[in-house]
């Protein structure tokens, strides 16, 4: 348990450092929300000074630092003033829609990723994974971007999905079963775009991962002992071979946020990516700042989640740090 | 390998050929023809022709303005239609394109000699400078790319020159991606520091500055190729997700990503399928630098 411990207060480590940096730079920040009104002459300076105080900003910089922190450990990020209201709640909502479109994507791109990594990694040069390798090659290379608008253009084209959003009208009067498939409609293409950009790279880990471990001499010697092919790769292949993927999925979330972030805007898709981006061209800090700390606290306890993991998957790592 | 590179030079060569090859300055605006679908060229006996108001015009090679091809000026050719402004997309994508390779590539030097710079240091000198330089990695790894990239632009005024946004964009992209280049330059000089060549050199007294430009330096040059032909299409996309986001480079300058935002529109997506051709453009270009890079990962493996 001391590993974890150890990892824990370092993912914590990294989440301060990132707070102070954060914090630091959004004060350096030419202009702030106040600033559009600064050549209107509806409004005089000494009104935009006045507000500017009211809202806490002429304080010394630690003390705003602490009173932000002390907010954030107790859910309050503060106050959106192009929303005019608190941050917390405009995120809730967010956050949920975003971890919904990660999350399935994650878990179709890796059902994808294993069998056909695994597949492609018992065919090296067979005509299988060559196909595969090519396919690929092909997927990595199309922008998420391209592939995001390439969907929308079926979608307007066809009617078979909607062009946005996130549930019907009348959602609210929907039954739970109804609520479901119409939830599934409004992300089957958001989804879809994430794991065409993610699969390939998993397929590509996947197989190199295994192709290493069908060549280790235990492998060897359990197939010459007989062990059915299918036991073979599923319970002792893939189980060596799982070190560096786990890894991976702790790592790939980062290029998950990034690519979901896209596709939210390009799909129109009510998730952080499109608050954020509207944020940072309101200079609505409040909202810049709450969404920089959720995106690392994502990400550290995704390499946490996958840190841990491993240590209990894999005894090598137990032996080695004690 | 040799077939790869081919690929890779035939792709870029319209892209950095821009001038020469668009039929049109990329804010050249033909008000009266508005999303117009792409030009038919007809032949008639082998030789190319434009139709205009039921007119043919002979489309010329070397109409004489510098450019390989055109028709003259009641006509128009617009190879992949136009744009609301009438502006010729088929151009717009050849120097839009230049745009994204020119920020790739400055993108790319600049985070290079970032993460060598930070290798060398970290790997040479470890201690203090190791865990400095190491922690700061990690701290720029704690946030999405893409965030951390909008992070920054945030920071930085909105409205600025053309120029500016570009220099802006490369700065920030390459400033942003050193930490990779870093880490893997940082254990090459770390396994490279103890050889035995290096450490002849170091007993006949060499000081840490030619060691380091001597030995250590010329041993991080494969991982940098390396590093240099994965970062350039990455940092492609890059430029491509910040100026769809509206935070690249502005109007009337074209790159893909805002071109592609255009094409987001419902009735541009429904009627104008054309202008979905910025993003079909970058598809060969990012596949070439993908195929090269995988060919030289094969050759350093092996």
């Amino acid at each position: 348990m001391k590993y974890a411990g150890r990892r824990l207060l370092h993912g914590a480590g990294l989440l301060v450092a990132v707070s102070v940096l954060s914090f630091l730079l959004a004060q350096v920040a030419p202009g702030d929300f106040y600033s559009q009104w600064r050549g209107d002459p509806r409004i005089s300076t000494a009104t935009v000074a006045a507000l500017r105080a009211q809202s806490g900003m002429a304080r010394p910089l630690p003390v705003r630092y602490g009173a932000w922190m002390a907010g954030i450990l107790r859910g309050d990020f503060g106050y959106s003033l192009a929303y005019r209201s608190p941050v917390a709640p405009l995120l809730k909502e967010r956050i949920v829609a975003t971890l919904l479109l990660t999350g399935c994507a994650t878990l179709f791109a890796w059902l994808i990723a294993i069998p056909l990594g695994i597949w492609s990694a018992t065919r090296t040069g067979m005509w299988g994974d060559r196909l595969s390798t090519a396919a690929t090659s092909l997927l990595l290379a199309i922008p998420d971007l391209v592939l995001a608008i390439a969907l929308l253009l079926l979608a307007v084209q066809t009617g078979w999905f909607p062009t946005g959003g996130k549930e019907s009208r009348g959602y609210s009067r929907m039954g739970p079963v109804q609520q479901l498939r119409d939830l599934a409609w409004h992300m089957a293409l958001p989804v879809a775009v994430l794991v065409l950009g993610l699969a390939p790279v998993l397929v590509r880990h996947v197989r190199a991962a295994m192709l290493e471990t069908l060549d280790a001499p235990f492998a060897l010697s359990a197939r010459a002992q007989g062990i059915p092919r299918r036991r073979l790769l599923f319970r002792h292949l893939l189980p060596a071979a799982l070190n560096p993927l786990v890894s991976l999925c702790g790592v790939s979330l980062g290029t998950l946020l990034s690519a979901s972030l896209l596709v939210e805007v390009a799909m129109g898709w009510p998730g952080l990516g499109p608050l954020f981006l509207e944020a940072v061209m309101a200079r609505d800090f409040a909202v810049v700042l709450a969404v920089v700390m959720l995106s690392a606290v994502f990400l550290v306890l995704g390499n946490l989640a996958a840190d841990l993991v491993l240590y209990r998957i894999d005894p090598r790592i137990r032996t080695v740090d004690g | 390998m040799k077939r790869r590179c081919g690929f890779l030079a035939v792709v870029l060569a319209p892209l950095l050929l821009a001038g020469f090859l668009a039929p049109y300055p990329y804010a050249e605006q033909h008000r009266e023809h508005p999303y117009v679908p792409p030009t038919a060229v007809h032949f008639i006996r082998a030789r190319p022709f434009v139709q205009e108001d039921g007119h043919l015009y002979p489309l010329r090679l070397f109409p004489g303005n510098g450019r390989l091809f055109g028709v003259d000026p009641p006509a128009v050719v617009f190879l992949l239609g136009s744009d609301a402004y009438g502006r010729d997309v088929f151009s717009r994508l050849l120097y839009g394109g230049r745009l994204s390779l020119a920020t790739g590539l400055l993108a790319t030097l600049l985070s290079l000699a970032l993460g060598l710079a930070a290798g060398v240091v970290a790997g040479y000198f470890g201690g203090w400078w190791d865990g400095l330089l190491m922690r700061g990695g990690e701290l720029a790894m704690a946030l999405p790319w893409l965030y951390l990239l909008l992070a920054v632009r945030a920071v930085l005024p909105l409205h600025i020159s053309t120029l500016d946004s570009f220099l802006v964009s490369t700065a920030i992209i390459g400033a942003v991606g050193w930490v990779r280049p870093a880490r893997l330059i940082r254990g090459v000089v770390l396994s490279g520091k103890e050889r035995g060549f290096v450490l002849a050199a170091r007993g006949f007294g060499a000081g840490h500055g030619y060691l380091i430009r001597r030995h250590l330096l010329p041993l991080t040059a494969g991982v940098a190729g390396t590093q240099a032909t994965l970062l350039i299409p990455q940092f492609m996309l890059a430029e491509m997700a910040l100026s769809f986001l509206g935070l690249g480079v502005g109007e009337p300058v074209p790159s893909w990503g805002g071109m592609l935002n255009e094409a987001r529109q419902y009735h541009a997506l429904l009627l104008h399928g054309w202008l979905l051709a910025p993003g079909l453009a970058a598809i060969p270009v990012l596949l070439a630098f993908l195929l090269v890079a995988d060919a030289w990962l094969f050759r350093r493996s092996e």
